[in-house]
């Protein structure tokens, strides 16, 4: 099917209508898996059970990364063709990726206590995920700050591929600078420096996170359309009560 | 009980993140349910006004 075809409300309606509830049940599945097979496995040699935040710490980071670029993606959609869905999916990807973008900050903090011996200290890759977050609540913000969604769209759209250079920042900030954060472990080239029985359940709720962030940013987008369709209607209503 | 004590000395900062996550994405979850049911509301009864005569 053409992505053309998606901007379609009804048809997209149809379509996220099977989705959502295809991936919400894989993502149920695939975390319940992982996290089980995660508690299960033995704990690491210099961390001890702190490891077990890796299951979902690692994940929301990855995915906090994806959104961005996602979000970078659906702004091209925006300013070069004019996309009709594409703001949509821009501003739902920054909706979901900022709550995951939250919880990568959370977790890592709640782990970095026990492990470095600090909640919080200003290196590279802690420094440039909080400004990740930021971004993401300021494209939130701008598509607060216009009554007009294409107004907002646009604007959002701008900063959001501006800030996309933050994105290799994050990634390589370990490789560039001197960085109390460990190295990539299983996104390496190479083999991943990660044991087997805490790589297949990391890999496995990583993917189970992923089903959960295409039910939620699906689910998002409906809501956005139906948000959209009731503006148009009430601009018609007004339109018809001045004639 | 057992499984609290196999989570070793730091099992508050494990289960606090979990408690988070859970948090977090539950709220998620709720939002965009809550805000479907009330657009979908809106939109009804946008259109049943708008078929009056």
């Amino acid at each position: 099917m053409p992505l053309i075809d998606l901007a379609n409300p009804h048809r997209f309606q149809r379509l996220a209508a099977v989705l959502i509830p295809l991936f919400g049940a894989l993502a149920a599945a695939l975390i319940g898996i992982g996290l089980v097979m995660g508690f299960r496995a033995p704990p690491d040699y210099q961390q001890g059970e702190m490891v077990k935040v890796m299951y979902i710490h690692v994940p929301f980071a990855w995915l906090s990364l994806a959104a961005y670029t996602l979000m970078a993606i659906a702004a091209l959609g925006t300013i070069v063709w004019r996309h009709p869905l594409a703001d949509v999916a821009g501003k739902a990807a920054a909706q979901v990726g900022a709550a995951f973008c939250f919880l990568c900050l959370v977790t890592g903090s709640l782990w970095g206590r026990p492990t470095w011996g600090t909640y919080w200290v200003w290196d590279p890759r802690l420094t440039s995920v909080l400004v990740l977050f930021l971004l993401y609540l300021g494209v939130l913000s701008l598509w607060r700050a216009f009554d007009d969604p294409n107004r907002a769209g646009r604007a959002a759209a701008i900063l959001a591929l501006v800030g996309f250079i933050n994105v290799p920042i994050v990634k390589f900030s370990v490789d560039w600078w001197n960085s109390i954060h460990q190295p990539a472990s299983v996104s390496r080239f190479g083999t991943p420096t990660i044991d087997p029985s805490m790589l297949y359940p990391l890999l496995i709720s990583a993917a189970g996170f992923f089903a959960l962030f295409a039910a939620l940013h699906l689910a998002a987008m409906r809501n956005e359309l139906l948000r959209r369709r009731a503006r148009t209607l009430r601009i018609l209503k007004a339109a018809e009560v001045e004639a | 009980m057992n499984f609290f004590a196999n989570l070793g000395p730091h099992a508050n900062f494990i289960l606090a993140a979990y408690g988070v996550t859970a948090l977090t994405l539950g709220a998620l979850i709720v939002w965009v349910s809550l805000d479907y049911r009330a657009q979908r509301k809106i939109i009804r009864d946008l259109e049943s006004r708008k078929s009056k005569p």
